[in-house]
């Protein structure tokens, strides 16, 4: 696929405080129900605990959030899976969307994404996820999980703007992510100081009912 | 990566649940959303989230034809910090669905069932208004203005609407039993009282920018991005200085909670309740390495050594002479009961070296930044907790300077805007907001000394005593959740208040059926925020970004709820001050004149009509940034403080002579001087963790505001309400993340879901306070923490002491 322009995040995980304005500010503008999340904030921790002959307790606890949308890969592999065509990479600017009308509700795609991006809506049988707010883009706005942060951590753009707005940025591969390799993803990153590589076992997703 | 799982929705099906229980005698309860129209043109209003986390936030409501359609909360600034956005947290951003949530209430409704069962019938606004004013009349015929209560509230923080206007009628009609304090900060209004001579310091302490100042942050309890979140508050004033400024910061807390999460250089994990410990050992290490401010401590303090100690009142009764444990002057070897971090690190947790290495960390900054969290407050010893954290500034004599602190809770900048004016309360007698459950039981009979009852000194006796003398027969609950939920002891709690031969008549106001509403033998439909106009400020802890905020209507009042001074102007018609209440004034007229107040306060706030269009008017540090008690350093002799002495007051006669004259529980302490007190239900209760060997905690989720929007589906699936357990006491219990749970002690049992995580301490588990009681059998399947709590009070102030807790953790 070629892309004039290409879309993607910037997240900065030393500064989310994992509050989750990102994911209702994003259910909000599309009315999601309790079930899908367009955007999802995952807790990431680890440590251990020891306790002393005197009663005192050694620690090394860890944890930082990561707030996570689509990252419109470059090499989407949700597209890749995707049996009628339904999930695509526009060429105009690299978003990757659903066509409901094409799609069949197989969750292929969901299968396939390391990311957890598409997200089923049951009643209706049909894939949903974000769509980098491609209406409100036109209309000169910041996806609603970019203007509702208030730590700032989320930024959205072309990946030129981005890298050079961020030239410290790198490439998001910290737990509890795959390694970029996979899917190269549009998503550029400010790993938490605590961050642990993408296969760390150090430590392990904490808040798995809330994503 | 995990998969996902699909949240069960239990914690939002508890909410329709409710409403089946009063769907009983009125079929129309299922609220459905409306159906927004497709053609007509999309409308925006500025409102504001008036919820109790002390930062009113201004919201975008878009609307189409009267619907609403989506909230946001930017507005189009530079938003570079100091000129930044005011973002609402994700409550504020969910608040179209809690405008529209299921249980909203839409008509007056006069109870038919027993008390409490939530059987309510649907009747006219003039039947409820006559009700409620003859009920109200006859409680004072009969009983007395002293018979009639406000329970405290923090649902709806409106200025012109809101609670002032039934208290402002019932003022006009003789009265009512006043309270003092308030369940978030009653044992710091008392900690800082008695030792910096007024309340203020201790909620009102350095501005968060004076952290710029500071090479050192130590947070006690302080949780910043879990209380204030919002995007003008202290959650991003910390995270922009922290990360701007680059000062050290040390978090003491018994989680490992999210204003840490990398953004903390150190986290010490520390038993709840034990605080005051650390603060003895870290005094310990001052006194012995002479790091102590002795220069400080000569000129400012009364109580720290024998230079300093009230006539009459010897070295052995000293500060020094305590931590020392010698009773003699110039003497400092330590004694066998010294408080030496090996002492405390038995009882905290923390390692004796760790307390030595935080000692010399902060005797060494040059301007350490000290803030004493209200957790601590909310303790059994929750007044010698607070007041014991004041001793490190002020051992330091690091108070009253730039970068400093003196321990207490963060001031926020301000902007004025009036409140609609209560009037004065004829009724002079009062009783701690905490002990109306033991008024409505036995008011007759609570007394000064026994019971913190407040009386005017014509009514005390040669010992300072005298009784109350009144049962509370009469409440009234406006946008309020403390008749059952954030009260304690809600088992207990419930009973009292839902015996009709006690208190008589409960008038409830609120937009929602609550658990509190449950229990209203009258229940109102108020309009929402989002169907108000109001003029409100930024509450009391936005940070250092002061805002005014300009409400107007976005949606007509849904079904028949009304406004509550439009109720009150028609209670008082019914009551015979219509005249006195409203002044002749319309409501336009008081919203005219509140504008016109705020604007000769603030001159340059836009007129009104600009208002209602830009919504809000903000300044970053209006005043400055603020040090607290800095006129006091620069000049103790003019700037005498508000304690006997004029001086900071380690050493408190006036708590000397409580300790004399009160009569306390056994195990409660009063002491002259700041201590560490071993409580019932602590960690060194033994006995009692023969039985409940898990010490609980509450604290504020991010998913509500106290009791505010737990019934906002979303929010209950973004943010978990489990307990946090260690993965150690997890496994001696087989206990694996999402598994039902019931948490227990000897006042009741609630059911949850366990989240093992290694972010609490060990022996130590937390939840989430606020979420709704919802009682099945005996059990609550709500998770409503305060089914757990007592309604044992707090030695000084009678507050609550609503985090000491010992329970058992099972699988349901």
């Amino acid at each position: 696929m070629s892309n004039n322009v290409q879309y993607g995040f910037y997240v900065d995980a030393s500064k989310c405080t994992g509050c989750k304005t990102c994911q209702i500010a994003c259910k909000d503008r599309k009315d999601l129900p309790v079930g899908i999340n367009w955007r999802r904030v995952y807790e990431y921790g680890g440590g251990t605990w020891t306790e002393n002959a005197d009663g005192s307790i050694n620690q090394d606890v860890f944890a930082y959030y990561t707030s996570l949308g689509c990252n419109h890969c470059s090499e989407p592999v949700c597209v890749k899976a995707c049996p009628t065509g339904a999930m695509h990479k526009r060429r105009e600017d690299g978003l990757v969307h659903v066509a409901a009308d094409l799609c069949i509700g197989c969750e292929s795609c969901a299968r396939a994404c390391p990311y957890d991006a598409p997200q089923i809506d049951k009643d209706r049988k049909v894939m949903t996820k974000c769509d980098g707010c491609f209406e409100r883009l036109a209309e000169g706005k910041q996806p609603s999980c970019v203007e509702s942060c208030p730590m700032r951590a989320i930024d959205f753009g072309t990946m030129d703007e981005l890298k050079a707005k961020y030239p410290g940025a790198v490439q998001p591969n910290f737990a509890p992510m795959p390694n970029s390799s996979v899917t190269s993803p549009n998503l550029l990153m400010k790993p938490n100081r605590h961050a642990r590589p993408s296969s760390s076992t150090d430590g392990k997703v904490l808040n798995n009912s809330e994503v | 990566m995990e998969r996902r799982s699909f949240l069960k929705m239990s914690a939002a099906m508890g909410c329709a649940a409710t409403v089946t229980g009063c769907n009983s005698s009125s079929s129309d309860a299922e609220v459905v959303a409306p159906t927004t129209p497709t053609t007509a043109v999309e409308k925006m209003n500025w409102s504001a989230c008036l919820v109790n986390c002390g930062s009113n936030c201004p919201v975008r409501v878009y609307s189409t034809e009267g619907v609403i359609t989506r909230v946001e909360s930017n507005f189009t600034v530079s938003d570079k910090y100091g000129d930044h956005d005011v973002r609402a947290c994700p409550r504020g951003r969910s608040l179209r669905k809690r405008v529209y949530a299921p249980d909203r209430l839409k008509y007056p409704m006069k109870r038919v069932g027993p008390r409490g069962a939530g059987q309510f019938e649907r009747i006219t606004w003039d039947e409820a208004l006559d009700i409620v004013a003859e009920k109200l009349q006859d409680t004072i015929d009969q009983y007395g203005n002293e018979s009639v209560h406000f329970t405290y509230d923090s649902g709806a923080r409106y200025h012109f609407s809101g609670t002032g206007c039934l208290k402002r009628l019932m003022n006009l009609k003789g009265g009512f039993l006043n309270s003092n304090g308030d369940y978030s900060w009653s044992q710091i209004y008392e900690a800082a009282g008695k030792t910096y001579g007024s309340a203020g310091p201790g909620w009102q302490g350095s501005s968060v920018s004076e952290m710029k100042n500071s090479d050192l942050v130590l947070m006690v309890g302080y949780n910043p991005s879990e209380i204030r979140m919002s995007g003008s508050g202290e959650a991003y004033d910390f995270l922009s200085l922290k990360q701007s400024k680059k000062f050290k910061t040390i978090i003491i807390d018994p989680r490992y909670t999210d204003s840490a999460v990398g953004k903390e250089d150190q986290w010490l994990a520390i038993r709840p309740g034990t605080d005051a410990a650390l603060f003895e050992a870290l005094a310990y290490e001052w006194i012995t390495t002479n790091t102590v401010n002795q220069a400080f401590l000569d000129k400012y303090c009364v109580g720290y050594d024998e230079k300093t100690m009230p006539a009459g009142v010897g070295y052995e009764e000293s500060y020094k002479s305590y931590i020392l444990d010698n009773k003699t002057a110039g003497d400092s070897t330590p004694g066998v009961n010294a408080k030496t971090p090996a002492w405390a690190a038995k009882i905290t947790g923390i390692a004796e070296d760790v307390i030595i290495e935080l000692a010399r960390e902060l005797a060494a900054a040059k301007a350490p930044f000290i803030q004493i969290a209200a957790s601590l407050n909310r303790q059994a010893a929750g007044e010698n907790n607070t007041r014991a954290g004041y001793m490190l500034p002020i051992l330091l004599g690091q108070l009253g300077l730039p970068g400093t602190n003196c321990g207490g809770l963060c001031k926020g900048s301000s902007m004025t805007a009036p409140s609609m004016p209560a009037g004065s309360n004829p009724v002079t007698k009062g009783i701690s907001f905490f002990t109306w459950t033991q008024a409505v039981e036995d008011g007759k009979n609570m007394t000064v000394l026994s019971d913190g009852v407040a009386l005017p000194k014509e009514l005390l006796d040669a010992n300072g005593d005298g009784k109350l003398g009144h049962d509370i027969k009469a409440i009234i609950n406006y946008g309020g959740n403390a008749l059952i939920n954030q009260h304690s002891d809600v088992n207990k709690t419930a009973k009292i208040v839902g015996d009709e031969s006690k208190c008589e008549f409960i008038l409830v106001v609120d937009n929602w059926m609550t658990p509190s509403a449950k229990y209203a033998d009258i229940l109102l439909p108020d309009v929402s925020w989002l169907e108000s106009e109001d003029l409100v400020n930024q509450s009391y802890a936005a940070g250092d970004t002061a805002t005014l905020i300009q409400m107007s209507t976005s949606v007509d009042p849904m079904f028949e709820s009304r406004p509550i001074y439009e109720i009150c102007v028609d209670l008082a018609k019914r009551m015979g001050v219509e005249a006195e209440f409203t002044e002749g004034k319309t409501r336009k007229d008081w919203l005219d004149g509140f504008y016109a107040t705020a604007k000769a306060a603030t001159p340059d706030l836009p007129v009104k009509e600009v208002m209602l269009k830009q919504g809000i008017h903000r300044k970053y540090l209006p005043d400055g940034s603020y040090i607290v008690l800095e006129d006091f350093r620069k000049d103790p002799v003019n700037n005498k403080l508000g304690t006997p002495s004029g001086k900071i007051e380690i050493y408190s006669s006036q708590l000397a002579e409580k300790a004399k004259t009160w009569k306390l529980k056994p195990g409660d302490v009063i002491s002259a001087l700041p201590k560490y007190v071993p409580t019932w239900e602590g960690f060194e209760d033994t006995a009692m963790k023969a039985k409940y060997p898990l010490q609980l905690t509450g604290y504020h989720t991010k998913g509500r505001a106290h009791s505010s929007f737990h019934n906002v589906p979303w929010l209950r699936e973004a943010v978990q309400d489990a307990v946090w357990m260690n993965p150690i006491d997890a496994q001696s219990r087989g206990l694996a993340t999402g598994d039902k749970v019931h948490i227990f002690n000897d006042r009741g049992t609630i059911e949850v879901e366990v989240k093992v995580t290694p972010r609490i301490m060990i022996g130590v588990t937390a939840l989430g306070q606020g979420a709704w009681f919802q009682p099945g059998g005996s059990v609550d399947k709500g998770g409503c923490l305060n089914v757990l709590t007592t309604h044992r009070t707090t030695p000084i102030t009678k507050g609550n002491p609503q985090h000491t807790n010992l329970v058992e953790i099972r699988k349901a």
